[in-house]
């Protein structure tokens, strides 16, 4: 195989509010059965990159257990395999992973003892599917130090959470402004990239020894008038999850017929792990409407324009509009849930009222579990 | 040597003729139940929950689908160093090679299979049933009695335990005589096919009845331990247990789970069935869909209306469709307009628009009428539905079938309609 694949899935993301207090983004749930790292992954392995490693410091409970087993997205092999990287405090080094080229620093020995000639860069929070060797095909086409993978986003969408970049004719990136106060171009940085192996090894040690940290601000912005850094354009989906409203609407995105047949039908298929839950069931009282509903779920009541998650119980009565109702949530009998991002494993209490009144609101309620 | 205290044999190798085109292409174990799973999904799960590791699957008719749903055991866990799950069919030897000719020569052939984990207990179960039950137990009550032979027994109407081979036993359990399908039965314990065997009583009645044609464990291997003076004990079991080996009877243990507490729960979390399922995707229900009283599994897409009804995964129903007391399998299309009531439709299955199934007075079956009973339209796997068609009860439809296949427009009720080939 031509390359590896690096997953930096160690962000937080403030913006994520609540919902990353328990989880690091790229655990975060998508769609009622997957989570946000296994677009990443699938993209991986149906690219048939065999050698991936997962970089993860913040909160990975949930992703380590999302991450036990390798064999739901076929790694589990004798030539390559999933490795997750968390930070170690060793006899030269005794910090956390304070940037993305640390956390890549911090693990050159992988990339030391592998012998593919390039390597695949990309975040686990966004929501696409990629044939990498197109990108790599491309890299190596034009002769590039780095490519990065870009995405025109539609005009109005806010592109001052992303890198913004603007690019010749050539498609050589000119410009490269990381989270711009006032973005001067609508196509952004997907945090996707493709570079030589031993390029990234040189400018990692580079970055290391001048004490800097970060692949973007560090590597792509200072060397991009030293290096030759190319943009590749993704023209099909891609959403970056990362803030409270990009998740609820990329959730969202699912309750089109587009979408759907795009991620669920069209091969190569999105792989995920494997939760033995039953079929959904829905018994007499029932009203569900444009939603998803996940496995293992049950439900009693209304559901309209939602994302179900796995293992739901709704109850007599209940309303949900507009809503996502994450893993494992109970709701009792009568409670009215509309615009809200309802956290797994939460137990709402029968009557409850829950509305997001300007935007959508996250219903964290931690109380006891007394039926099922 | 390896040490295994009980392996499971597991089999699997019979055709379950009674399911008509349900099984003309694989075998029983391997047909759909319950929307994702596969009836021997019951006995693999229950195998793994009770802690058994090694199993033994003994497959002979139409085994392909079995083995690709098997693969290596990973959904259940039965993909191990030692033990795990193999896969046994008939195979040649240097001399007097032959198939499985019944339940104990197919075990009998496979005694090389068993003595390499040296058991000290052989369970013996058969891919045809649904249950859940901790052979644990079942082994503790062996062992406390110093039973030779342990029979999973359980307690029907007495009105209708002729049906049954029923084991007459005293307070203790332990068994004073047999009676296959008794006119006037002394008892209501009714055999389940589930046995335990000591290894050393097992291996003996198998080698001393090796010559026996079509040996079998209720007719040969039972009584032949029976008479020898072994103790055989009836273990009791009294949860959910069903033979699912008739259409009838299929159906109605599908149409049981959709019951708001069903008494067979899969939802449970400490007994869980396993199975292996390619879908990962959820189910959409779109605007204008109706979901009452059914359970759907994932991928699937439901536009038009959907009734106490068992949906398999990644099925999809057209806008206008209504869906009642059906059994879907998976991958199944169901065009616009469609109205289906009673039907049980097997994978893969392309129904067009504006199909209507299930009309009609209920004729019997004209060629099979004890198969195809009950008022049900059966459809096999990989057929095609033409548009705009009208099909009654107790029906059976397999292949590509086209308009000219049905005098205007109508299969009538009691009709059966098997084309040869495969949807392409």
């Amino acid at each position: 195989m031509r390359a590896v694949g690096i997953i930096l899935a160690g962000g937080n993301s403030r913006k994520m509010q609540e919902l990353t207090a328990r989880r690091a983004v790229a655990a975060m749930p998508i769609a009622g059965s997957y989570r946000a790292i296994d677009f990443a992954l699938s993209n991986m392995t149906n690219s048939h990159i065999q050698k991936v490693a997962v970089l993860t410091q913040y909160n990975a409970r949930s992703l380590n257990e999302h991450l036990n087993s390798s064999k739901w997205w076929d790694f589990g092999r004798k030539q390559g395999g999933l490795f997750v990287f968390t930070p170690t405090i060793t006899a030269d080094n005794g910090y956390w992973y304070r940037g993305t080229a640390d956390a890549i620093y911090q693990n050159l020995d992988f990339l030391r003892k592998c012998h593919e000639p390039y390597v695949i860069i990309t975040s686990g929070d966004a929501v696409y599917k990629m044939d990498y060797n197109k990108v790599l095909e491309y890299h190596i086409a034009k002769k590039a130090d780095i490519t990065v993978v870009c995405k025109e986003l539609a005009p109005g969408d806010d592109a001052t959470r992303f890198g913004t970049i603007r690019m010749n004719e050539a498609a050589r990136i000119e410009e490269f402004e990381e989270k711009p106060m006032v973005a001067h171009s609508q196509t952004v940085s997907t945090g996707i990239y493709v570079i030589r192996r031993r390029q990234l090894i040189d400018l990692v040690e580079h970055c290391a020894e001048e004490e800097r940290h970060d692949f973007v601000t560090d590597i792509l912005i200072r060397y991009k008038n030293l290096k030759k850094i190319y943009g590749y354009k993704i023209n099909s989906y891609w959403s970056n999850i990362s803030t409270v409203d990009a998740y609820y609407r990329t959730n969202m995105d699912f309750l089109r017929q587009d979408v759907r047949d795009y991620f669920f039908r069209e091969l190569p298929s999105v792989f995920s792990k494997v939760s033995d839950q039953p079929p959904a069931k829905y018994n007499p009282g029932a009203v569900v409407k444009n939603s998803l509903v996940g496995s293992g779920s049950i439900i009693n009541g209304t559901v309209e324009n939602s994302v179900v998650f796995k293992k739901v119980f709704v109850g007599n009565n209940c309303v949900i509009k507009n809503s996502i109702i994450l893993n494992d949530v109970y709701l009792g009998d009568n409670t009215y849930i509309e615009n809200c991002i309802v956290e797994s494993r939460d137990t709402i209490r029968a009557n409850t009222r829950h509305v997001g009144e300007n935007g959508v609101k996250i219903v964290v309620e931690k109380n006891e579990r007394y039926a099922l | 040597m390896f040490k295994k205290e009980m392996i499971a044999m597991l089999l699997a190798g019979g055709q379950g003729s009674r399911l008509g085109v349900l099984t003309a292409k694989v075998a029983k174990p391997a047909v759909a139940f319950g929307g994702k799973y596969r009836i021997i999904d019951f006995p693999l799960s229950n195998c793994i929950n009770s802690g058994i590791d090694t199993v033994g699957v003994l497959t002979q008719y139409q085994p392909l689908r079995l083995n690709t749903h098997i693969g290596i055991g990973i959904p259940w866990d039965l993909d191990r160093n030692v033990g795990g799950v193999s896969i046994l069919p008939p195979y040649e030897k240097s001399s007097n090679s032959e198939w499985y000719t019944g339940t104990a020569n197919a075990i009998y052939q496979n005694m090389n299979y068993m003595e390499t984990y040296n058991p000290d207990y052989v369970l013996i179960l058969s891919g045809d049933h649904i249950y859940k039950m901790d052979y644990e137990v079942m082994l503790d009550f062996h062992k406390a009695n110093k039973a030779d032979v342990t029979i999973a027994a359980m307690p029907v109407p007495m009105e209708e335990a002729s049906r049954f081979g029923i084991v007459v036993a005293d307070n203790d359990g332990k068994i004073k005589d047999f009676e296959e399908k008794p006119e006037k039965p002394s008892s209501n314990l009714a055999s389940m096919g589930i046995y335990i065997f000591s290894w050393q009583v097992l291996k003996e009645a198998l080698i001393q009845l090796k010559d026996q044609p079509n040996c079998d464990f209720g007719k040969h291997i039972i009584p032949y331990c029976h008479e020898k003076g072994d103790r055989l004990f009836a273990y009791e079991y009294n949860g959910y247990w069903k033979d699912v080996g008739t259409l009838s009877s299929y159906w109605e243990a599908n149409m049981e789970l959709i019951d708001i507490i069903p008494e067979f729960n899969l939802y449970e979390e400490f007994w869980k069935i396993y199975t292996n399922s390619a879908n990962i995707p959820p189910q959409y229900i779109a605007e204008q869909g109706v979901v009452d009283r059914c359970i759907i599994s994932n991928g699937s897409e439901i536009y038009g209306e959907v009734h106490s009804s068992v949906l398999g995964g990644s099925v999809m129903v057209g806008k206008g469709s209504v869906i009642r007391d059906s059994i879907i399998m998976q991958g199944v299309r169901i065009g616009e307009n469609c109205v289906i009531d009673k039907a049980i439709i097997a994978e893969d299955t392309v129904i067009g628009d504006n199909v209507v199934i299930g009309i009609g007075s209920e004729v019997p079956n004209r060629t099979k009428p004890n198969i195809y009973s009950g008022g049900l339209a059966t459809i096999g796997e990989n057929s095609v539905i033409p548009a705009g068609v009208q099909i009654g009860k107790n029906t059976a439809i397999s292949g590509v079938t086209t308009a000219e296949d049905y005098s205007d427009g109508v299969l009538s009720s009691g009709e059966t309609l098997i084309k040869a080939g495969d949807r392409v």
